[in-house]
């Protein structure tokens, strides 16, 4: 067996040197009605390398690849194009195959690239500080609700219509279980502010409001200045998070950070991982410097060695599990290191410059796809300001128009019916995100198929 | 002195000694390495882009007028700064890495290879689910062979890691105990369990207790039993256990938290010790996560992703989370809240925004499948064996506090008894990193003093496991005599060791340029 090193001679000559006579003999505590005597029977025997791989690629084939269509979809994941030497990087053994750095001296590598991300994402969201990462931009949006009721001992939470329903289905998964009331609602189609409800959230905050939850841009991609939020919040002593699930967006608009919020989360998937079917993502947690002692999940801060040099550590362990254990700021304990890395990667690949271009290509072409699309008989486009994602509104139920352009070789979008099922006032809503991925051709290809679907 | 012709030396001369100073830093092959904002190029970049087409911009006023502050850097410039950094880490492509409860076994790259296929790669999580059915059939075909090795009833793909499935676990008793009306509100943890679970625990809104260990490294099974009761929603327990050790009385436990009207939580992250050989099932257990980086080869990444997937007993299956993989006929249908209701409705809800971590589904099916049920029974004999072989080798220099109660299970915990001259374990540890390995667990589990955790794992051959024996051996019997340079170690890493505490009185979590930190003050 290929992973396997030990020869037959190894494992008798092992045995005589720890005096037992066979492997069976060390399992002696498990209680003996448990002890299987031979394999788990109904499972296939060890494969070949040739064979793993036919087996596994015969499934690969069985799904609809994203780059071998016109693609479009959004809503929390995005395709972009990421350079070569991102996943070369990242496949590097000493970075795929080490550990949580906590043995520093030997860490160096992780750990420098880490306080790079840490870095790169507080300047990103314009924050303070930001951490390690955590699971996902869904599990970090949760952890900021937590850590925004620890610090104001509110268990109130105001959530804007705005935020993918996803990341609203985890919190209120958590809600039912830790007592905190989410006032959450469901986003409708108004024209030039689809899921725009700034409104609700202001008349909402009141004096039990530990935060106000807002995504930027919106699940419908609808994009609004938040510093009115945030005033509205601070003067009734409750914080905002701002949630962000498209990173690239930054490169062009203003950071939540600036218009005041307080934590800003999100998903990084956008940036270096690549699509993965959901997962594995990289979430994203930065927060003012003063709230750092509340944050969840791992830090890396810098310090020196004893010889004077400068080098970094895993810090501020006191919040974490391992050492608080019932009374930690998290549970979290392996975060998302690797998509971190190719989170890092990729941005300082891109740059500044580079992202703000490649924000720059996706708004042109989303506002060029968007007039276009407007044009097809029985489509409206709703969204007013947006970057790269806005929000349709067809002449039929959105769902099975989607599966219909699938035929015609399109993968047109978001339905809203897949996102808010049974919801009869947005049945109708298609939400379309166009990348710099997307080509003129495919633009073509999406509005006939549009046509075709709707006539 | 040796030339050849064209008078180039052939052969070194007796040295006048060590400089170690150099005008870089650098020592040969050990570089040092800037962060990216002392490269900085601020307008540089290594990305091309082709002209965007002129629109008129619909951002509604929010155009951003500062300066982000993060550099780019060129191709040739990145691959150079990350490939300098990736030297600075010990990695088990580098050697045998003993880090007990971790499981760093070999990644094999034809998991790396699978997880890139773009059939698996590049599709997205809202597409069609007629799109995908290769995508969801993986899904299920690994959660079909997870509960075939653990003898369970059902499987959550979706927790993102350990601590993740923990949650899970937790959440689905408390969604069945409420079920029933009969709300709990303790947990009982061992006091040798991962942090984690504690952790976990006070998340999902429970009060924790303790319980202790006996002398063998077991749970107290007595002191359990007395605190049973009607608050007791479950009881945590990690099996094999944090000590290395198999808990003997584990069926005795189950029945008797069941017949109290509690569940049992099994934390799986020790699984490796005991795949293909006994089935959590068979113990009564009602939930455990299964780390996939761990047992299932999937990488550690320098910390995650992970892959959490939890398995449950029949009783648990209702309230299992959403969204999960259903075979119907040759179709696979990906059960959200829209289709929960008809057959799922008690299901405790959502826990991320999709459907778990694919990439590490596809790597630990590729390492199921090359194993097979054969080959995995091997891994968690060899596994064994291996921990088995360093705790024999060793007890006579290392204090082995549970060594006469039997066979260790797929890791081997040693004390620092008997150190001298105030050497710790930290010492010992550091020494082993000079020694060209990366220590073992530390200080954990806390029962045991200066406790040291070595998990060899089946991937070392006998010739790396003597090697690294000699090497332990080699830096206890140091400690042990009291040698002081121990606490000067490592002299030989990347960094010596690091001040901990001047980082966390004075945290500085992001690079300030000095002009603008020297503003800050």
């Amino acid at each position: 067996m290929r992973y396997l090193p030990l020869a037959e001679a190894d494992r008798q000559a092992m045995l005589r040197a720890i005096g037992s006579n066979s492997v069976e003999d060390l399992f002696v505590d498990v209680p003996e009605g448990a002890r299987l005597s031979g394999k788990i029977e109904g499972l296939a025997d060890h494969a070949t390398e040739l064979s793993v791989e036919r087996q596994l690629g015969t499934l690969a084939r069985r799904n609809l690849v994203a780059g071998e269509v016109p693609f479009f979809l959004g809503c929390g994941a995005y395709r972009h194009h990421i350079p070569a030497s991102v996943d070369h990087l990242i496949q590097r053994g000493e970075f795929l195959t080490s550990y949580t750095p906590y043995q520093p001296e030997i860490a160096q590598g992780t750990l420098q690239a880490l306080f790079e991300f840490q870095t790169q994402v507080a300047r990103l969201y314009g924050c303070d500080v930001a951490n390690a990462s955590m699971y996902d931009g869904s599990t970090a949006c949760w952890e900021a609700i937590v850590m925004a009721r620890r610090i104001k001992r509110r268990g109130k939470t105001v959530i804007s219509a705005g935020l993918h329903p996803h990341y609203v289905g985890v919190a209120q998964t958590m809600a039912r279980f830790t007592g905190d009331v989410l006032d959450v609602a469901l986003p409708e189609l108004t024209d030039g502010a689809p899921g725009d409800d700034a409104d609700r959230l202001l008349a909402a905050i009141d004096g039990e409001t530990s935060a106000v939850v807002v995504q930027y841009p919106n699940i419908l991609g609808h994009v609004r200045d938040l510093s009115e939020i945030a005033e509205r919040a601070h003067a009734a002593g409750a914080l905002l998070i701002a949630v962000v699930t498209e990173p690239v967006a930054l490169g062009l608009i203003r950071s939540p950070g600036e218009m005041g919020a307080d934590i800003v989360v999100g998903e990084g998937q956008a940036i270096g991982v690549g699509l993965n079917f959901g997962g594995p993502y990289v979430g994203l947690f930065a927060c003012k410097e003063k709230f750092v002692r509340q944050m969840p999940g791992r830090l890396c801060g810098e310090t020196v060695d004893a010889d004077g040099k400068r080098g970094f550590v895993l810090t501020l362990s006191t919040r974490e599990q391992h050492i608080r254990r019932e009374k930690a700021t998290s549970n979290i304990c392996t975060n998302s290191g690797l998509c971190a890395l190719a989170f890092s990667v990729h941005m300082t690949l891109l740059g500044e410059k580079g992202l703000r271009q490649l924000a720059e290509l996706n708004h042109a072409k989303a506002v060029a796809a968007a007039e276009r699309l407007s044009k097809v008989p029985g489509v409206e486009l709703v969204s007013g300001p947006f970057l790269n994602e806005f929000t349709l509104r067809l002449r039929k139920e959105a769902r099975p128009v989607v599966r219909a352009m699938v035929d015609r070789g399109v993968l047109g979008g978001v339905s809203l019916g897949r996102l808010y099922p049974g919801a009869e006032a947005l049945r109708n809503g298609l939400v379309v995100a166009v990348t710099e991925t997307v080509t003129n051709e495919d633009v073509e290809a999406l509005a006939g198929a549009l046509e075709e679907t709707l006539a | 002195m040796s030339m050849n012709r064209e008078g180039r030396p052939t052969r070194p001369e007796a040295g006048e000694g060590t400089k170690t100073d150099t005008f870089t830093g650098n020592r040969a092959l050990m570089l040092e390495e800037p962060l990216i904002f002392e490269l900085k190029e601020e307008e540089g970049t290594g990305v091309d882009f082709a002209d965007a087409p002129q629109v008129e911009s619909r951002l509604g006023g929010l155009e951003r007028n500062r300066s982000i502050g993060i550099p780019g850097l060129s191709e040739p410039q990145t691959v150079r700064h990350y490939t300098r950094l990736s030297r600075q880490n010990y990695a088990i492509d580098l050697g045998l890495f003993p880090l007990g409860s971790c499981t760093m076994k070999h990644n094999p790259r034809l998991n790396e290879k699978v997880a890139r296929m773009p059939g698996f790669a590049d599709i997205h999580p809202l597409q069609p689910t007629d799109t995908v059915q290769g995508a969801l059939g993986l899904i299920h075909m690994l959660g079909e062979w997870l509960i075939r090795l653990t003898g369970m009833h059902s499987v959550a793909m979706s927790p993102k890691a350990g601590a993740h499935g923990e949650l899970c676990g937790l959440l689905a008793i408390r969604a069945a105990l409420e079920a029933r009306g009969d709300a709990r509100e303790v947990i009982l943890v061992p006091e040798s369990a991962h942090g984690t679970n504690p952790a976990t625990a006070a998340f999902a809104g429970y009060r924790v207790e303790s319980i202790p260990a006996n002398e063998r490294g077991r749970v107290d099974t007595e002191a359990l039993k007395e605190r049973l009761g009607p608050d007791v929603a479950a009881v945590m327990i990690t099996n094999p256990n944090t000590c290395g050790l198999f808990e003997p009385d584990m069926i005795e436990i189950s029945e008797a938290v069941h017949a109290a009207g509690g569940l049992v939580y099994c934390d799986g992250a020790n699984f490796n010790a005991i795949v293909g050989r006994v089935r959590p099932g068979d113990l009564g257990i009602d939930a455990m996560h299964i780390n996939l980086h761990k047992t299932f080869s999937t990488p550690h990444g320098g910390g995650g992703p992970g892959s959490g997937p939890v398995v449950f007993s029949e009783a648990l299956t209702p309230f299992a989370p959403l969204p999960f993989v259903e075979q119907q006929g040759e179709h696979f249908a990906l059960i959200e809240e829209e289709t929960a209701g008809e057959h799922h409705g008690q299901g405790f809800g959502r826990m991320t925004a999709f459907h778990g971590q694919m990439g590490m589904f596809t790597r630990a099916m590729a390492y199921i499948l090359s194993h097979g049920a054969d080959g995995l029974r091997q891994v968690s004999g060899d596994a064994v064996l291996n921990a088995n072989y360093i705790l024999r080798q060793l007890e006579d220099v290392l204090d082995a506090p549970f060594g006469d109660s039997g066979p260790c299970m797929h890791e081997a915990l040693f004390s620092d008894c008997g150190f001298q001259g105030g050497l710790s374990t930290l010492d010992l540890a550091k020494g082993l990193i000079d020694e060209g390995y990366h220590p073992m667990t530390m200080y954990f589990p806390l029962v045991v003093h200066g406790a040291m955790l070595v998990e060899p794992t089946e991937t070392e051959s006998k010739e790396a496991l003597d090697q690294f024996i000699g090497a332990l051996r080699s830096v206890a019997e140091r400690a042990k005599a009291g040698d002081q340079t121990l606490k000067a170690a490592p002299v030989h890493a990347p960094r010596r060791r690091l001040d901990e505490t001047l980082a966390a009185r004075k945290p500085v979590l992001v690079y300030k340029e000095p002009e603008r930190a020297q503003a800050a003050e």
